[in-house]
């Protein structure tokens, strides 16, 4: 089979933008091993960040360009096992069986062999030609565990080079270790598990070979034995009588261990990666327990304390987001001045409609530069530092409790946090939540959270004319508002919550690839959505304006308004404008008013009460299009609706009770 | 000293200590409601019968034999409230009165019946949780085929605590998980196998996740499901 891709005829393996590769490699492995920075070190830049065809799946792709062949390198997700718990297992499963890749580089820790050699052990079932990557050893030495490399590949069978991924090292023995085995392919030995398990799997290998699965069929048997839902399916549509068949013998193994097949399986592979560790594995001193004085230890007894650690976590979130907006704002007002050098930013209104357009939708650049690139950019940068340092992981442990009465768990901090930089990316992070309920109850309170855009608006509004403290008011309010709605919502949306499950990988210092990696993953996400709602809808604004619907607008909402909101008329038309883009209230505010000193115009109730409505309806038009694509249409404008009643409920509350004491 | 009698006391000792160590006398006669003359009397009864340790003015600890009985009464004190409020749909705030007479009452092949019609519940009506039984088995399935061969599993002789109750210094094999399935094939494939040695290396504050160390590796888990994972753990100090 060597060489197939050098003719040209075949298509290219699965949905792909590398055109022309000659070979397709997948990197495989568990979370926290290195993976990632295995992928940059192999791919350099030209790397692809998109979605698995029709998956809210992330999928990372590059290019290596190695002695004259071009490889396409995939990074498949870092799960832990083959089963269907989540979708990133199913689809590395899938990637791997069905889109046959030329080799498949198993990336491991070799401070955790037992557990990634498990993994291995089910990439083995899948049977592609693999190799294996023990990375940082480094770390591992230092731990006191010398692994035996040669030992290793003799005993599976198969090619492996140690690594240090994060220094380089062993990268180029990866790499001609790779281009060896895409040009052979070889098939890796079976590994056998126990005597009763392996006797049903050839009961049904013979029968599973009449049939056109494709899967490889020691792999299918395996699968229909663990009763995998996506199997059995598959299957069935083929023959019903074997997966009773299968069923039947499921039972059996079932009826002998006393436990669901599953977790016998399971069980059974973990018995071959213990047998092969601790053959290949030398620990100096001989050590079973945690390592108590080790970095991690040390820092975790801060991180995890009962006191220091939510002291933490609050300096450390607190101090990200004041860092973000103190600097920020510099920045801002810099690249602010440049850009109005270039082009006009408020030219008269004159012409044709194409000048129109051409202003509206080049402040719409203005405002998506100076709110992304001061902002965002900074905050997910310094955020991706944390992330990968392990920091996250520990504020998520500090976090769970409270999180659980919202209905979701530890995990859910990492949408959240993401939320105060932009509530698109935080949106689409809320697939690391396991269960849909969960999902969703996070994107709901990611709505909630005052991105960089309303920190704009509440500071400028009435941190600046109020006071401070006032603007802290706000965030400290929005904040309870989130456990209270949230607690609410929990109880009203059907579904149900999983507890958290999550490894807790040592401190390490970042690297710096993976956290630009990780910081372009998230701000991409800004270009897609964001600049083009900016872009267009500011377009669109400026033709309102010019048309003249102005002031038909603001009477249409006056009820609201003045009655209830107790706002001027003339806010009306910047509330509408702030579904584009929430920065936006203050800008036009600026324009109707024809002076950026609000306090001349709104009386201080006035400026707090816009700032609180601003914070709480709908998410800009951004975000209910993320909300739609990633939960649907109806579940997008629900959560729409719902926040507009709740901001201009809490107005007019807001309104009343202030104008007692203020 | 009747048997419900003593039953009462060893329950209440064995609430006092959970709390504050020991069980003072006075905090004894008040939870059960009786003279501190009568409470001391009954202390050296059960001392005499080999259940608490009874130190005047120091106050009473079970001993091991004790807490056996305690843990056993809790347990069906607990089961019963789970089947009085979800069989019999009795009102939340009764179960506890009549769940407290009837639990000195029944078999342990009632108690067994119950758990399995109840498909092993992990907490009582009011949250807090049901112990494991102390047969002789790995998982609650194990139980139901046993139930459906006719053969009665034999009494256990190791010493099951949930992974929760580990000290700092303790390690344990894993013996059993209660729970959902999705949840068992989880935690397995993260390396909790039967069999298993674990540690405990830190619990988060207010029941928060329990950080366990599993081959090499470290995992924060919920609180609710570490619960759950029940381990063998001979040399675990119990306090």
């Amino acid at each position: 089979m060597s060489g197939c891709g050098e003719c040209k005829a075949c298509p290219p393996k699965g949905e792909t933008k590398i055109k022309d590769a000659e070979y397709t490699i997948a990197l495989a492995g568990n979370a926290n091993v290195g993976k990632s920075v295995t992928f940059n070190q192999l791919t350099g830049v030209d790397q692809i960040i998109g979605n698995w065809p029709g998956k809210t799946v992330e999928r990372a792709e590059g290019l290596l360009q190695y002695k004259g062949h071009r490889i396409r390198i995939i990074d498949l997700p870092g799960i832990y096992s083959f089963s269907t718990y989540s979708l990133e297992e199913l689809v590395s499963r899938d990637f791997i069986a069905l889109e046959q890749p030329d080799a498949v580089v198993n990336v491991i820790d070799a401070s955790a062999l037992e557990r990634n050699l498990f993994f291995t052990i089910q990439l083995l079932e899948l049977a592609p030609p693999l190799l294996i990557s023990v990375n940082q050893i480094d770390l591992a030495e230092k731990k006191g565990i010398t692994i035996d490399t040669e030992k290793l590949a003799e005993l599976l069978g198969v090619p492996v080079v140690p690594t240090v991924a994060i220094k380089g090292k062993g990268i180029a023995t990866l790499t001609d270790a790779i281009l060896d085995l895409a040009q052979r392919r070889p098939t890796p030995p079976i590994l056998r598990y126990g005597k009763e398990i392996e006797e049903r799997i050839e009961k049904l290998v013979p029968r599973l070979e009449q049939l056109t699965i494709p899967y490889p069929v020691r792999f299918t048997a395996i699968k229909l034995l663990e009763r995998d839902p996506a199997m059995v399916k598959i299957v069935k549509e083929q023959d019903q009588a074997i997966v009773g068949m299968a069923d039947r013998l499921a039972g059996e193994i079932e009826t002998m261990h006393g436990e669901s097949v599953c977790v016998v399986m399971s069980a059974e592979r973990y018995q071959v990666a213990d047998r092969i560790a601790a053959e290949v594995i030398t620990m100096y001193p001989i050590s079973e327990g945690p390592q108590k004085k080790s970095l991690t230890d040390r820092l975790d007894r801060v991180a995890l304390h009962p006191l220091l650690g939510y002291l933490a976590v609050f300096l450390v979130i607190g101090g990200l987001l004041v860092w973000t907006f103190v600097v920020g704002a510099r920045i801002s007002d810099v690249i602010q001045t440049i850009l109005v050098q270039i082009g006009p930013y408020e030219p008269v209104i004159t012409g044709p409609v194409a000048g129109i357009l051409w202003n509206g939708a080049f402040s719409g650049f203005v405002a998506g530069v100076t709110l992304v690139i001061p902002y965002v950019l900074p905050f997910y940068l310094l955020l991706a530092v944390m992330e990968d340092s392990g920091y996250l992981t520990r504020i998520a442990v500090m976090l769970d409790r409270g999180m659980h009465k919202l209905g979701l768990h530890g995990k859910a901090v990492i949408p959240l946090i993401l939320g105060y930089g932009c509530n698109v990316p935080a949106c689409f992070s809320c697939r690391i939540m396991e269960s849909p309920k969960q999902k969703l109850l996070a994107a709901f309170l990611v709505t909630l959270i005052p991105c960089t855009a309303r920190t704009v608006v509440i500071l400028g509004l009435v941190g600046k004319f109020v006071n401070i403290w006032w603007a802290l008011a706000l965030y400290a309010f929005d904040i309870l508002l989130i456990i209270i709605v949230g607690r609410i919502a929990f109880k009203i949306v059907p579904g149900e919550s999983v507890g958290l499950i999550m490894e807790m990988p040592d401190y390490h210092v970042p690297s710096a690839s993976v956290v630009a990696k990780q910081t372009w993953a998230r701000t991409k996400s800004l270009i897609w959505f964001v600049f083009p709602a900016y872009i267009i809808g500011s377009a669109a604004i400026q033709v309102f304006y010019a048309v003249g619907l102005l002031n038909p607008v603001n009477n249409l909402l006056a009820p609201i308004t003045v009655f209830w909101l107790g706002l001027p008329v003339i806010v009306g038309i910047t509330l509408i404008f702030g579904i584009v883009r929430k920065e936006l209230t203050i800008l036009t505010l600026a324009v109707l008013f024809g002076s950026t000193n609000f306090a001349a115009f709104l009386t201080p109730v006035q400026l707090i009460v816009i700032a609180l409505v601003s914070m709480l309806y709908i998410p800009c038009i951004s975000v209910i299009f993320v909300l739609a694509s990633e939960f649907g249409w109806k579940r997008s404008l629900a959560i729409s609706f719902t926040e507009i009643v709740l901001a201009i409920g809490l107005g007019g509350i807001a309104f009343r009770l202030l104008g007692l004491w203020m | 000293m009747a048997q419900e009698h003593m039953e009462e006391y060893l329950e209440s000792i064995y609430d006092l200590q959970k709390m504050d160590g020991s069980a003072k006398t006075t905090a004894i006669a008040k939870c059960l409601d009786v003279a501190p003359a009568s409470v001391t009397e009954s202390l050296r009864n059960l001392e005499r019968k080999g259940l608490v340790q009874y130190e005047p003015y120091q106050g009473a600890t079970l001993t091991e034999a004790g807490r056996t009985i305690a843990e056993r009464i809790k347990r069906r004190h607990r089961l019963l409230e789970v089947f009085l409020t979800d069989v019999l749909k009795i009102n939340r705030e009764k179960v506890h009165d009549e769940a407290c007479k009837m639990e000195h009452t029944i078999s342990e092949e009632t108690e067994c019946a119950l758990c399995k019609m109840l498909d092993a519940p992990s907490r009582c009506p009011h949250g807090s949780p049901i112990g494991p039984c102390d047969k002789g088995i790995t998982n609650c399935a194990e139980c139901r085929t046993e139930a459906e061969t006719g053969e009665t599993p034999a009494a256990r002789e190791r010493k099951i605590i949930p992974i929760t109750d580990l000290g700092p210094e303790d390690k344990g094999k894993i013996a059993f998980i209660r729970g959902d399935c999705r949840i068992i094939q989880r935690l397995s494939d993260l390396g909790l196998t039967l069999g298993t040695t674990v540690s405990v290396t830190r619990k988060a504050p207010m029941n928060g996740p329990v950080e366990v160390f599993v081959r090499r590796t470290k995992l924060a888990i919920d609180h609710a499901i570490a619960e759950n994972i029940f381990v063998d753990a001979p040399r675990a100090g119990r306090s």
